[in-house]
């Protein structure tokens, strides 16, 4: 079976596995601890310090490692809510329709008239900034969008001969929405997920790179570019390896999603 | 039957000076993706060889699949949707098609050779007006002025009988029916003054008494203008009318070639004999019983609350183990009946009494028993069945949902079921996606089976069926209704099925029933005029049947 995968596909989950298990087993896998002085302010790559050492004189390569596991980990569960959020939000509302349908989608348009980015930062600049309230802004602010993809689609399947037969057999609001519509709303879906964890992975770099995200001593890879800014003007390229790491996960994960976005619109399960 | 050496006679060779288009040893592949595996070439039409003489027509017919339209479309050297043309010759005129290169094709297609598609509505643009879409390709070739033009297509529309032919090229598509827009397209086809047309079921999405009009308009302007065709079609009643040749094709190989009285009178293949003699069910009518199993009182319906009444005061009875056919053009309101007795669309007024208890209007107070004895079938079963489930599933949820019954007892019944629509246990994990058609609708058939139902509601079952495999749908339904004494309510707008099938039968017109009975007695003179034309319209394999049906007419169509 791992022969039929395409290269490209190799590829995005090579690296999506890596960063996993990157994120997974950090403290493991770190040389030294996150917020450990090791050496001077931005030593060059050595043996030592694999990727150098940052503004603060901490290991890089050890900051990475334990960057990722904040992004991903953040990421995944603003874009997990966000997901089970907005589709069964969506979902309903296609199916029940009338008030409630009206009721959320206006409710959506009025999240959705304020620029994410300055609302993110005018409700985080009240509440405090835990890792929860982070995940739960996120999620909530991202469901809008997933909220109005599944809509559409669920009111695309709603109207075919085979959700009216489920009707007709005296099938409840559930069935419907998991049985009947979920399956055939997963391509687009799924392709979505993708896109979504990387505007998450994105939105938290940007409220870290402003100060509003993952407080220090911790910080994920957005934090670090902001930390590491000034280096720089001086030629030292701390700032440009967490940013890389940025761009990598972004497209491997995408790589991946394209790819179960293929094996998933086969409509003969898959098995071609 | 069709084996690789088989000889098939065709007729004489036109004379050299008649010839008009010479496919000779066709042959047509296209190359198909099956997911996960490498891509491959499949032959749509394989060595299919044919002659047209100046004026003839030529009816092309065999089921889905059978290359008919991919033939056609060879002749103005096009393969639809990556479909390629990888050997063969199509002489037009003297010189093969295929080898004039773009600008040649270019010059030739709507200049030599026009075409005549199926759905006209898709075909136009909705936002130019008639004229200027009939018109162009004869300006766009030179061969007439734009005034010359318009005259000629004035003239053709007046041959075509539509009305108003001086102001309707005015008008834009969506202003016009169906019917008539069919035959503005036959119009646009004569209007730069071809030598050959290709005929692509014109008449197949119309209701049979629009098609009456449109196949006799074709007709008369064929004759009148000279034109050779090759008319592609399914439905050999229809072919035998306007062709002077019939060709039979299946799964791309010809089957039988031959002149139209031949093919239809004598066929000398198997299936060509089988295509001719279809629908001959033999079906006893039961005379009612005391009491029905479902009795519709006074129905009036209408679509969001509107004025409209789409049913008007409707009443009907279907008795237990019988049939009741519903049938009417499109428009008449037998889906919205099926949709009132289900709930989907509650009626205003009137009241449904099923099996001795009064049904709530709506779909939502109902009981699961009044649910789970009412059953539905639809018209296109690819569409009623989940993609995403396998068939074990489909009609496995019944079972789970009504009787509660799981695990191996389930899977016990469903091999059952899946018996009892001849199609076995093997299909069990199979996606809708992988069965044919008929398959499909048999499955459905089973998932209706499957909740024990006392009535069955089949819409337009074996509409967008072959009509072999129709009869076989229809044979099954006949066969599950001795055996389960299950009362069908069948809607239909062909006749034909009718008659086999149904013990009485209600004609509806325009949301109201003018004629109820049973079937013997509906199908009896003296006909009201709306019957009339309906049992008139419907195309009978027998050559000059056309002309003498619009001759006995009483009523014109409301496509008209």
């Amino acid at each position: 079976m791992l022969k039929r995968i395409p290269v490209s596909s190799l590829i995005g989950l090579i690296f999506t596995a890596l960063f996993l298990i990157v994120a997974v087993f950090a403290p493991f896998l770190a040389p030294y601890g996150n917020g450990q002085i090791v050496g001077g302010v931005w030593e060059p790559m050595s043996a030592q310090y694999w990727l150098g050492t940052d503004n603060l004189g901490r290991d890089l390569l050890s900051r990475m490692i334990y960057g990722a596991r904040i992004t991903i980990f953040i990421s995944v569960a603003a874009t997990a809510l966000s997901f089970t959020m907005g589709s069964v939000l969506g979902f309903a509302a296609a199916v029940i329709g009338g008030w409630f349908e009206t009721l959320m989608s206006r409710l959506v348009d009025l999240l959705m008239a304020i620029p994410t980015l300055i609302f993110g930062l005018v409700i985080l600049s009240v509440l405090p900034t835990t890792i929860p309230v982070l995940i739960m802004v996120m999620g909530i602010l991202d469901s809008t969008r997933v909220y109005r993809l599944s809509r559409a689609v669920a009111a695309d399947i709603n109207v075919m001969d085979f959700v009216e037969a489920a009707k007709l057999r005296g099938e409840g609001t559930g069935w419907i929405i998991f049985r009947e519509i979920l399956p055939n709303a997963l391509s687009p879906l799924v392709s979505e997920l993708g896109l979504r964890f990387i505007y998450a992975v994105l939105f938290l770099s940007a409220l870290s790179f402003l100060g509003l995200g993952v407080q220090p001593p911790d910080a994920d890879w957005g934090g670090m570019v902001k930390e590491n800014k000034e280096g720089i003007v001086f030629g030292i390229p701390a700032a440009l390896i967490p940013a890389a790491a940025i761009a990598a996960l972004a497209i491997s994960v995408n790589l991946v999603a394209d790819w179960i976005l293929n094996r998933t619109s086969s409509l003969k399960g898959g098995r071609g | 039957m069709a084996s690789a050496v088989h000889h098939v006679d065709t007729p004489p060779r036109p004379k050299p000076e008649d010839l008009l288009l010479d496919i000779r040893n066709l042959k047509i592949e296209a190359r198909v993706y099956p997911p996960g595996e490498t891509p491959r070439d499949v032959t749509i039409v394989d060595g299919v060889s044919l002659t047209l003489a100046r004026g003839k027509v030529l009816g092309l017919i065999g089921e889905s699949g059978a290359g008919k339209s991919t033939i056609g479309l060879s002749a103005m050297a096009y393969g639809r949707g990556g479909v390629r043309i990888t050997g063969g010759e199509v002489i037009l005129n003297g010189r093969d098609i295929l080898k004039t290169g773009k600008d040649g094709v270019r010059k030739l297609r709507g200049a030599e050779v026009c075409y005549v598609a199926q759905s006209a509505a898709a075909a136009f643009n909705p936002a130019h007006r008639l004229m200027d879409q009939v018109v162009e390709a004869a300006i766009l070739h030179g061969s007439a002025t734009r005034a010359e033009a318009e005259q000629r297509a004035k003239h053709l529309f007046r041959k075509l009988s539509l009305p108003n032919p001086d102001t309707i090229g005015d008008r834009y598509p969506h202003q016009v029916s169906g019917g008539q827009l069919q035959r503005v397209m036959t119009a646009m086809a004569l209007c730069s003054e071809p030598d050959l047309i290709v005929f692509d079921e014109p008449t197949t999405a119309l209701d049979v008494t629009t098609q009456i009009d449109v196949l006799a308009a074709i007709k008369d302007a064929i004759r009148d203008t000279g034109v050779a065709a090759l008319y592609i079609t399914h439905d050999l009643a229809v072919v035998a009318q306007v062709s002077d040749e019939i060709m039979v094709l299946r799964h791309g190989k010809l089957v039988e070639w031959g002149g139209t009285r031949q093919i239809i009178k004598e066929p000398r293949q198997e299936y060509t004999n089988a295509l001719v003699s279809v629908h001959h069910i033999e079906h006893e009518e039961h005379a009612p019983t005391a009491n029905p199993i479902l009795s519709a009182r006074n129905i009036t319906a209408a679509y969001g609350g509107g004025p409209i009444k789409v049913l008007k005061n409707v009443s009907v009875d279907i008795f237990p183990g019988q049939t009741l056919a519903v049938v009417g053009e499109s428009g008449s309101g037998k889906s919205t009946l099926a949709r009132a007795i289900t709930g989907l669309l509650p009626p205003e007024q009137g009241s449904i009494t099923f099996a001795g208890r009064t049904l709530s209007n709506a779909l939502k107070d109902r009981s699961r028993d009044d649910l789970r004895e009412l059953q539905m079938i639809y018209q296109m079963a690819d569409v009623a069945m989940n993609p995403r489930q396998t068939v074990g599933t489909i009609i496995g949820r019944p079972l789970e949902f009504y009787f509660g019954i799981k695990g191996r007892e389930r899977d016990q019944r469903v091999a059952e079921l899946l018996d009892k629509i001849e199609m076995g246990k093997g299909f069990v994990d199979r996606y809708p996606a992988e069965l044919s058609g008929g398959q499909k609708q048999r499955v459905c058939i089973a998932r209706a089976l499957a909740a024990k139902p006392k009535l069955i509601i089949c819409d337009e079952v074996t509409s967008a069926l072959d009509p072999l495999v129709a009869h076989g749908i229809l044979e099954l339904l006949l066969g599950l209704q001795k055996d389960e004494n299950v009362a069908y309510l069948f809607i239909t707008h062909d006749l034909a099925t009718v008659k086999s099938i149904a013990d009485s039968i209600a004609v509806m017109y325009r949301g109201e029933v003018v004629r109820y009975g049973p079937k013997s007695r509906v199908l009896t003179p003296p006909f009201d005029a709306y019957t009339d034309l309906l049992l008139s319209s419907v195309p009978e394999m027998e050559i000059g049947w056309l002309e003498k049906a619009i001759k006995g007419r009483r009523m014109e169509s409301a496509g008209n």
